[in-house]
């Protein structure tokens, strides 16, 4: 079947052998022709000599999500031949290089193979092993190109801009590029039934990921203190932040810092940082993944009892324990929601994509000064360490962001006496001060029991006093946070709930849902706790599919335990196998639900 | 155990620093630890340091873990801001909370098991990264707040109250300290005031990472015959190789010292600390000398106290990073961002 900007590329290769860039030079050159892509990653857990995959799907639609489908296979790496073979859809291509042989036995007579002597050819062109090596994976990209037809002038310009003073990079580069582009026209009906057309689809957009969105959140948002131990998928939100930082934070004549990152022995010193600096009044955060909330969970019931402000970005990744670090899952909700010892609950944001990680970096420091509490990112690797196309980023400076309650030294200076913990405007959030603003705001910050005064207490009015307030502010923060988005029809029986990166492939599956005659509406949650309207959203259903990433329908017995919906309507659909979502999962399972005679 | 307020009533007579305020303006709730607890000297020792080098009590920021020690800042300077944090964690308290305002004085009291077991790491970290702040820690060889076990600082062969005596090698904060490349460490006793109070000063004052030791007997469960931690024996076997005297910024050295032995070294504000050798070859400014003489003097059974190293010469954690002297909290958040226009310009490296 022809298609126009409908097609996904996934091309397997091996770490470390600067495959990253070529993939990335593709993916770019379609979004400059004007088209919708998605970009996914499939990367080990390892620095060199293993399989990853990259998979592009050129969506002129704009959808988010990743594919079910795979056309053409840009098969460069013999150890995972059979299963990259076997992955490609009935109709596809299967490209390798033919320098080889390779295992006939293995040909599918639906599938159409192109052998191109990637290898030989940057032999006989190349001096060198490792630029040889290089030049074969730019060579594909040459391949590909003539095969969707993608402009050599875009493919140019983007390598003229990376290597802006390396003339000879460019070059070296072009050349491998214009040898399996020419090859390919020379051999293949070029180009394939599926192919691309420039398009006007991607303007005021850019191609980020999320971890580099919520960096530049945090510089915009003010953010001075960074505190992190390093973790996968986390990592790349502090380089980011620092990177930025070192470009807008410092002083261009005296080199002077306005930022503070620091390298901490493991999270539980990066958490006790960030504490240490929010007490003070800084903006401070820390980035991290699973592994990382564990450690912290002490101290994140120190900041929600004690009331300190704290930044947290968890960077989930596939669970439990070690798991697999390099895939991802969302299935730290209920190990955040509740993280530590006795009574806690923790304020979650779920950014969907990294426009939202940017805007929730930055919203996420005013909801902890305004509640006096953690508020925890919830992100993922899918988000955090893939290319998203997404609108461009806004800023306003007019805004003027919510520092919370905090008393200045004139105000103080009016009081008769300042008590930390009382809850002065009804709202259950007191008032707090800063050291060293004004002697009669001093205070003693504790973890053990106090009254409203700050003073210690063993006595149990006084010490249930202070934690039932805390459920007043829990639900001031109900009516603060983010609503969730909601697609809403008279009509409709069944509706569809997901967070975070599920997003993308929710919309795309009721588009597909709809096309069947089965409409569903659609709430997309982005906070916790969650508010009124999510929980009218489930009562006014007769069933609601929860759509999420793990094995135990966390976000499903959150619903249940937060806003006291009804068990029986939440019909959970789990996908738990640490790739990211797809369309084609939500449609089977919702359609296996109809089929059994579940509403729709 | 409740809060209990203690009244400021100040004798007319009672000496005023140069604040107007008196001593007992510097104490804080009274203390609930045993009678007779070590600790309750250290805290007596913090208030008049504090006292003496006019301090304005909400310029200080008082940081702790958990513990009897770790209680302590409750009991000191009612007018400066607590942080009692969780069990070995005051160290990382600490250096967020200098990272965001390094215009703070920073205290931190921590006993042996929240320094040397649970927050061995923290601690040493601390040390590593030069933090400005003074650590005090309470050592007493045991856990006293969960009632005498053993902790990382009981020498071999001390013995328990009940039980066997310990075998394992002891964890020595002061050489721990001296090999990670602190930058003032002093050892001294709670019931020797006159030598530690100079020592918190100069701590408080020194620019980076001051460890303050002190021997401080846990009367109920490590004060007996056999314990290395009591009374008794640290009354026997500590000695004093290194005094200190702290001389405030404007005054001249007046004591008279013995030709060779009084070393003044300027601290940061202009304040001197005379290092007093009572031991001829002790010298407090070589590392290796000084951790050669800690293990000989620990081999012989004594305890090893006073100012025993120091170094004026290192950059403390903002410096080493090149950081603004404005504290990083004050800085209006308006002007941490390049704007709206630059935003722009930023989006489109991702085109
Ligand atoms: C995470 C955690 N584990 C255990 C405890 C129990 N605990 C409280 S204080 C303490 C030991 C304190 O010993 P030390 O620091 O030497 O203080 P001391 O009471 O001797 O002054 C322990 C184990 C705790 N509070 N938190
Ligand atoms: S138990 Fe020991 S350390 Fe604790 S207060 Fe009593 S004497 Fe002091
Ligand atoms: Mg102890």
């Amino acid at each position: 079947m022809a298609t126009v900007n409908d097609v996904v590329v996934k091309i397997a290769t091996v770490n470390g052998t600067g495959s990253a860039s070529a993939n990335g030079l593709l993916m770019k050159s379609i979004f400059r022709m004007g088209i919708p892509v998605v970009g996914k990653n499939y990367f080990p857990s390892n620095i060199q000599g293993l399989p990853t995959w990259y998979e592009i799907r050129v969506t002129g639609d704009g959808y988010q999500s990743r594919s079910d489908r795979v056309d053409i296979m840009v098969a460069m790496n013999a150890q995972t031949y059979a299963r990259d073979l076997a992955d490609v859809s009935s109709g596809g291509w299967l490209l390798y290089d033919s320098t080889w042989p390779r295992h006939k036995q293995l040909d599918r007579d639906d599938v159409t193979v192109l052998g191109v002597p990637l290898s030989r050819m940057c032999n006989e062109n190349f001096d060198g092993a490792r630029a040889r090596i290089l030049m074969k994976n730019i060579a594909y990209v040459g391949v590909v190109a003539a095969l969707l037809d993608i402009d050599l002038d875009i493919i140019t310009t983007l390598l003229e801009e990376t290597f802006a003073d390396k003339k000879h990079l460019v070059d070296s580069n072009m050349k491998a590029i214009r040898l399996g582009y020419d090859y390919a026209r020379e051999n293949f009906v070029c180009p394939l039934a599926c192919k691309v057309e420039a398009m006007d689809g991607t303007s005021g957009h850019i191609v980020i990921d999320g971890n580099t969105a919520a960096g530049l959140g945090c510089m915009y948002a003010g953010a001075t203190v960074g505190a992190w131990y390093p973790i996968t998928p986390s990592t790349s939100l502090m380089d980011a932040f620092r990177s930025f930082c070192s470009r807008y934070r410092t002083d261009p004549k005296t080199g002077e810092r306005t930022y503070c990152i620091i390298q901490a022995e493991d999270e539980l010193a990066a958490i006790g940082m960030v504490l240490g600096a929010a007490w003070n009044g800084a903006r401070s955060f820390t980035p991290t993944s699973g592994p990382g909330i564990s450690l912290m969970s002490e101290f994140i019931g120190f900041a929600y009892y004690a009331e300190i402000p704290a930044v947290i970005f968890n960077v989930q990744r596939t669970g439990p324990s070690t798991g697999m670090p390099t895939r991802t899952q969302q299935s730290d909700i209920l190990s955040c929601a509740y993280a530590s010892h006795g009574d806690t609950r923790h304020v979650l944001l779920f950014p969907k994509d990294p426009k939202e990680c940017f805007e929730m970096a930055q919203s996420a420091f005013d909801y902890a000064e305004r509640l006096q509490t953690p508020v925890i990112v919830m992100s993922d690797l899918d988000i955090g360490m893939n290319d998203w196309m997404v609108p461009d980023f806004e800023f306003d400076e007019n805004v003027v962001r919510d520092r919370g309650k905090v008393l200045s030294a004139e105000q103080l200076e009016e009081m008769e006496k300042f008590y930390r913990y009382m809850d002065v405007d009804g709202d259950g959030i007191p008032y707090r001060t800063l050291p060293g603003v004004h002697p009669k705001g001093s205070y003693f910050t504790r973890g053990s029991g106090h009254t409203r005064h700050g003073a210690y207490t063993e006595d149990s009015a006084a010490y249930q006093d202070v934690v039932d307030r805390l459920l007043v502010k829990w639900e001031t923060a109900r009516q603060t946070l983010p609503e969730a988005e909601f697609e809403v029809s008279r009509f409709n029986k069944a509706g569809l709930l997901t967070i975070g990166s599920g997003d993308g492939a929710c919309v795309e599956a009721r588009d597909r849902l709809a096309a069947q005659k089965i409409n569903l509406d659609y709430c997309r949650v982005r906070a916790f706790p969650f508010s009124d309207a999510v929980k009218e959203f489930i009562d006014q259903h007769e069933v609601v599919y929860v759509v999420e990433q793990n094995r135990d329908a966390q976000l499903r017995s959150l619903l249940l335990l937060d806003a006291g919906v009804d068990p029986a309507k939440l019909v959970p659909l789990l996908h738990y196998n640490g790739m990211p979502l797809n369309a084609g999962f939500v449609v089977d399972r919702v359609l296996e639900e109809v089929a059994r005679g579940r509403a729709a | 155990m409740s809060y209990i307020g203690k009244p400021k009533v100040a004798h007319p007579k009672m000496p005023k620093n140069d604040l107007g305020l008196t001593a007992r303006d510097y104490e804080g709730t009274v203390s609930t630890l045993c009678a007779g607890c070590g600790h309750d000297s250290v805290t007596a020792a913090i208030v008049q340091a504090v006292f003496e080098l006019n301090i304005e009590p909400h310029m200080l920021a008082k940081m702790s873990g958990i513990g009897c020690s770790s209680k302590t800042p409750a009991y000191f300077v009612s007018g400066a801001h607590g942080f009692n944090s969780v069990h070995g964690r005051m160290p990382s308290v600490t250096t967020g909370a200098n990272a965001a305002n390094r215009s703070l004085m920073y205290i931190g009291v921590s006993g042996d098991g929240d320094s040397l077991s649970i927050g061995a790491g923290q601690f040493v970290h601390a040390i590593r990264r030069n933090l400005n702040m003074c650590y005090i820690i309470e050592n007493n060889g045991v856990y006293g707040l969960t009632k005498g076990q053993f902790s990382a600082s009981a020498d071999i062969g001390s013995k328990p109250k009940k039980g066997e005596p310990n075998q394992q090698e002891p964890i020595d904060p002061v050489s721990t300290a001296l090999s990670l490349g602190a930058t003032y460490i002093a050892r001294s006793f709670s019931g020797d005031k006159e030598q530690l109070v100079p020592l918190i000063q100069g701590a408080l004052l020194h620019e980076g990472f001051s460890l303050v030791d002190v021997i401080s007997p846990c009367v109920t469960f490590n004060d007996h015959e056999g314990s290395t931690k009591s009374y008794a024996h640290t009354r026997q076997f500590y000695h004093h190789v290194v005094d200190a005297d702290f001389v405030p910024p404007a005054e001249e050295i007046k004591a008279a010292y013995a030709k060779g032995s009084a070393m003044p070294v300027e601290l940061h504000d202009g304040s001197k600390i005379v290092l007093r050798k009572v031991d001829e070859q002790y010298d407090p400014t070589s590392r290796a000398s000084a951790f050669k003489y800690l293990r000989e003097r620990f081999n012989a059974g004594e305890i090893t106290t006073g100012l025993l190293y120091m170094d004026e010469s290192r950059q403390e954690m903002h410096d080493l990073m090149g950081n603004t002297r404005t504290p990083m909290c004050q800085l209006p958040l308006e002007s941490l961002n390049p704007g709206a226009g630059e935003l722009k310009k930023i989006l489109n490296r991702y085109r």
